[in-house]
């Protein structure tokens, strides 16, 4: 239910019930509008001459009603035991396993709210066990998992020892394969370690700036071909330490609802005031653009300072991809600015692995911000902003980051580098490129079979984050215990990174996969599927891949 | 007999109206029709109501012009062009070209390229790679992550401790996840720029006290108790903390820690405690000021600290008893929402506090190494020292300010400039003028290691005492 410490959760508003209820297809599409009209034939046109051109084909299925319901009642039963259980650990009928409050101050006020702590004690410690799985190798393709067992009903777990190995490894957001602990990325790292150490024990702007900082950031800028970039830390402290460096009071910040916990935090901290849009909406989006700059801010009338547009390359719950040309005619139409987070596209899309904007055939200019992480497909950690010269000259000196936060780790620096060089081919190898390609693949024929089998799959086809449907509760522990059984590791997450009824398993599909390993994971799948009876689709046939772009039956929802 | 007569007024009246002349009737008409309309209409409108046309809108929307993305930086701004090392940053650092002596990194233990310290990541990096792919809860905790806390929450004699990726989100993480709207956090002054964002993001009430300053601290804390009182059931689930660092980072001050304590029992207000300097650095073993004060470390509610600087790795932990620190495994962003720490950089902790506890005499060395600095660099003209003298980083300030900060920041940078080329390495202490709560003056930050010899130490002082006369005299 709980993603537990859920990797990409989004922060979910209350969805509009006119999108999902009455179509196939939930994202609004703009057919009267004229920025929308030209954004169209814009993506046709970048479309048609890039060699990568394919309709843009997203699908969200609608939930069954009977699941729907089913699901409603799962939650009603599991909510129902959980205040019978409270009510014998009250009485102390059952026994309490959770920690408690020092006596010496039991006085004080107490530190959790209770409800937040009855989700957790009475539904997420029921599978708990499904996240937070130890492992002890390489988070490749394969993956050794630590066996552990619980005695008191996943309240404390104990290992046992022994170890899972060769668990397939569907969870790991290693798009491009790069995380290995052998090849040149390894020793390139390895050596720079020998040099430099691990740490840095300084910031940027005081004294922790090194050489392979530059290096780095340098050769970002090259890769996506912008006049320049920053590197930070942490990925997740890229969004949230450096949004508030760009907008301020005064400014607009118009946000996806389903935008990662990071970027939320971000915009919070900036102190801009914030309004959500529709998931990937692009009427939604207009609206809120239009009504912004007409009425300008609220009660003083004042014109908006700027408009900053946060959007995702891949939404990382939902698999979906942004409708980006249609966001830049936007932006170009309204004058705002767009922040890309290609937290999970860079690398995972586009023919050359540039993200999003190579996928569409886009320049790189058109986005003002592109910002996005180093953890996914590169195999290290961190982040980076990649734009315009002002900007990173403007962040150098105002970033959160680059003043009080130590500088990133050179081995992991050197690991950007040589992987990112691989990518670009400047290694002398084709190695990056087939692996791009791999994982196109890879993705296309992992969601076909799937779509096949007649499960639920969210998102779009060339999404490597592949949601799986699994709507009721029980099905989320069920799921992945299941899979585990049969040695494949998977993602299952529900409430509150989703909608309390669209609970959901989530595979991550890898260049490290091979055709074998697929086909092993789907014949299981295929299996436990049946056994739960997760096949839900009502739409057998696959959707016809040569629909042309803009007959597509989009759904017109009311704002 | 009610009614006949009735109706012969009835009758009478219509007669009138028969007998009236026009003029007469045409002017009561237009009477009743006015009052009417006084009647309905409104005095004065309310608003006047027009909504715009689509073409005024788009009229609006062509003339708005927006500001800049980012305004432009000159080109001579003081942090524009960083210093740029190559090498590692260990004691002896090449900055811009130029080998020195490294006076400014918090490597306090030489720990950074301590060869045992590289021997355990890169056999940490040979087993795993470098990058986790992905947070704790899906396939992003290692066995040696697990290790890691174990080895923490051993260390500092607590129930549990839980590792972030990055230092800053540390703090700035866990203070939201206890402290919310409503709730009322009692805040030193000085506290450093972390906290300061994990309190923003927290939304609760802030109280500032002045730095280290524990009666104005009661002050509020009394205030609060009478507010209190007036509203008992909003007291009944107002939470209170009082969030203090060790070492504080802008002042190189020390807390009152046992002060604090006493005042958390009075009050029930619960501490979290930022130790970033202090952890490795202060008391017998380097379990930081709890240590130093002989406190007992169940009485501070979270102890949050990097593994930046005394540990020389990257990334932070927070310890203290599993009721407190197990909520952050679900309610801490930075913990929940970021990819987990490279393991061999957690390697690299462990290692390092495996030498931590190999060689306690390490701290005694480095606290005498502070004394000796500090004690030297007394009595500069124009520079005073700011910071205890037990604290391996603190200030060096102008002791008067020449009125604008930009001058000062430019005389303190030329020092800076100076003694690089006298071959010490120092920096000025960073902050973003704009964002900061209470922005501390601007300095140079020193920073003492164990790695300086007693002469290194020396001569830093008598270069710096140097260009400081030759700078500001």
């Amino acid at each position: 239910m709980r993603p537990g410490p859920g990797g990409c959760c989004c922060r979910r508003t209350v969805r509009a019930n006119g999108c999902v209820a009455n179509g196939e297809v939930r994202n609004g599409y703009v057919k009267t509008s004229a920025a929308a009209a030209a954004a169209a034939s814009q993506v046709r046109g970048a479309r048609a001459a890039g060699p990568g051109w394919r309709p843009f084909n997203e699908a969200f299925e609608e939930t069954p009603m009977l699941v729907a319901v089913l699901t409603y009642v799962g939650y009603g039963v599991l909510t129902l035991f959980g205040y019978l259980r409270d009510f014998l650990r009250h009485w102390r009928i059952e026994k309490c396993h959770h920690a408690t409050e020092r006596e010496e101050q039991k006085d004080f006020v107490s530190l959790y709210q209770d409800f937040e702590n009855f989700y957790t004690r009475n539904l997420y410690m029921r599978i708990r066990d499904n996240w937070n799985r130890p492992i002890c190798s390489v988070p490749g393709a394969r993956v050794d998992i630590m066996e552990r067992q619980s005695h008191d009903y996943n309240w404390s777990f104990k290992y046992t020892g022994n170890i899972i190995k060769g668990v397939i490894n569907m969870g790991s957001y290693n798009y491009l394969g790069f995380a290995r602990n052998t090849g040149s990325c390894q020793e390139a790292a390895a050596k720079i370690l020998e040099e430099y150490g691990v740490g840095v024990c300084s910031t940027r702007q005081e004294i922790g700036n090194l050489d392979k900082h530059e290096e780095l950031e340098e050769l970002v800028a090259r890769f996506l071909g912008v006049e320049a970039a920053m590197a930070y830390g942490m990925g997740f402290a890229t969004n949230s330490m450096n949004i508030p460096a760009l907008v301020g009071k005064g400014c607009l910040i118009l946000s996806d609802e389903l935008n990662h916990a990071s970027l939320v935090l971000g915009a919070r901290l900036s102190g801009a005031t914030i309004r959500i849009f529709k998931h990937n909406n692009m009427q939604s989006l207009e609206k809120l653009l239009k009504d912004a700059i007409v009425y300008g801010q609220p009660r003083t009338r004042r014109p908006w300072k700027k408009i900053l547009i946060l959007v995702e390359g891949i939404y990382s719950m939902e698999g979906s991809i942004v409708r980006l040309p249609e966001v830049i005619a936007l932006k170009k139409k309204y004058k705002a600015y767009l922040y890309l987070d290609e937290a999970h596209s860079i690398g995972a899309l586009g023919p050359t692995g540039r993200g999003v904007v190579d996928y569409f055939g886009l320049d790189p200019e058109d986005v003002d911000v592109m910002m996005g992480t180093f953890t996914k497909s590169f195999g290290a950690s961190g982040g980076y902003i990649g734009g315009k010269k002002e900007l990173i000259d403007y962040l150098r000196t105002h970033s959160h980051s680059a003043v009080y936060a130590t500088s990133l780790s050179p081995p992991v620096v050197e690991q950007i580098i040589t992987s990112m060089k691989c990518i670009m081919g400047q290694d002398g190898t084709s190695l990056g490129k087939e692996c791009v390609q791999q994982l196109a693949e890879n993705t296309r024929y992992f969601r076909r079979r799937l779509k096949e089998m007649g499960f639920i799959i969210y998102g779009n086809e060339d999404s490597p984050v592949v949601p799986l449907m699994l709507y009721m509760p029980a099905k989320i522990g069920a799921f992945g215990r299941e899979m585990l059984k049969r040695n494949i590791g998977v993602v299952v997450v529900g409430f509150p990174a989703t909608p309390i009824i669209e609970s959901r398993a989530r595979f991550c599909l890898s260049a490290a996969h091979t055709k074998e390993i697929l086909d092993t994971a789907l014949k299981e799948i295929d299996e436990v599927g049946d056994l739960l009876q997760l096949k839900y689709s009502r739409h057998r046939l696959v959707p016809l891949l040569d629909r042309p772009f803009d007959e597509t039956t989009y759904e017109e929802t009311e704002d | 007999m009610a009614t006949a007569t009735e109706q012969w007024v009835l009758v009478e009246m219509v007669q009138a109206l028969y007998e009236a002349p026009a003029y007469h009737l045409i002017l009561e008409g237009i009477l009743i029709l006015w009052i009417i309309r006084l009647l309905f209409s409104k005095t004065y409108k309310l608003q006047e109501r027009s909504d715009l046309t689509v073409k005024e809108k788009e009229e609006l929307i062509e003339e708005w012009q927006p500001e800049p993305l980012v305004p432009p930086v000159p080109k001579d701004h003081p942090a524009l062009n960083y210093n740029i090392v190559s090498g590692p940053p260990s004691h002896k650092i090449v900055v811009n070209g130029k080998e020195c002596i490294n006076f400014a990194s918090f490597n306090f233990l030489g720990l950074l390229d301590n060869p045992r310290v590289k021997a355990a990541a890169l056999a940490s990096l040979k087993k795993y790679g470098v990058g986790t792919c992905g947070p704790r809860g899906f396939y992003g905790t290692f066995d040696v992550h697990l290790d890691l806390e174990d080895r923490l929450a051993k260390f500092m004699k607590t129930e549990e401790a839980i590792i972030y990726s990055y230092g800053f989100a540390t703090i700035a993480s866990a203070i939201p996840a206890y402290s919310k709207r409503g709730d009322i956090v009692f805040v030193d002054r000085a506290a450093c720029f972390a906290i300061q964002k994990g309190l923003q993001a927290s939304r609760s009430d802030i109280k500032l006290f002045k730095h280290n300053d524990m009666a104005d601290l009661e002050r509020l804390l009394k205030e609060q108790e009478i507010e209190d009182q007036k509203n008992p059931r909003k007291a009944r689930v107002t939470r209170r903390f009082i969030v203090v660092e060790g070492l504080y980072m802008n002042t190189g001050t020390i807390c009152p820690l046992p002060e604090l304590v006493k005042l958390k029992y009075k009050y029930k207000a619960r501490i979290f405690l930022e130790e970033s300097l202090s952890f490795g650095v202060l008391g017998e073993h380097g379990r930081g000021v709890t240590e130093h004060y002989g406190i007992n470390i169940d009485d501070i509610d979270l102890i949050s600290a990097n593994m930046e600087n005394a540990l020389a790795s990257i990334g932070g932990f927070c310890c203290g008893r599993s009721f407190v620190i197990d909520h952050q495994r679900l309610s801490g962003q930075g913990y929940c929402f970021s990819a987990s720490l490279p393991p061999l950089l957690a390697a690299a902790a462990i290692e390092a506090l495996n030498i931590m506890e190999e060689n306690p005499g390490i701290f005694a060395v480095l606290k005498e190494k502070c004394r000796q600095i500090h004690k030297a660099l007394q009595g500069i003209s124009g520079l005073k020292v700011v910071g205890e003298s037990l604290s391996p980083a603190f200030h060096l300030q102008l002791e008067e300010s020449t009125g604008s900060r930009e001058q000062d920041v430019r005389l303190l940078q030329e020092i800076v400039d100076q003694c690089m080329n006298r071959s010490i390495a120092l920096t000025q202490a960073r902050y973003l003028e704009k964002e900061e709560k209470c922005l501390p003056p601007p300095s140079i930050r020193v920073v003492v290691t164990v790695e300086q010899t007693a002469e290194e130490l020396e001569r830093a002082a008598s270069t710096i005492k140097e260009v400081a006369q030759a700078v500001l005299l």
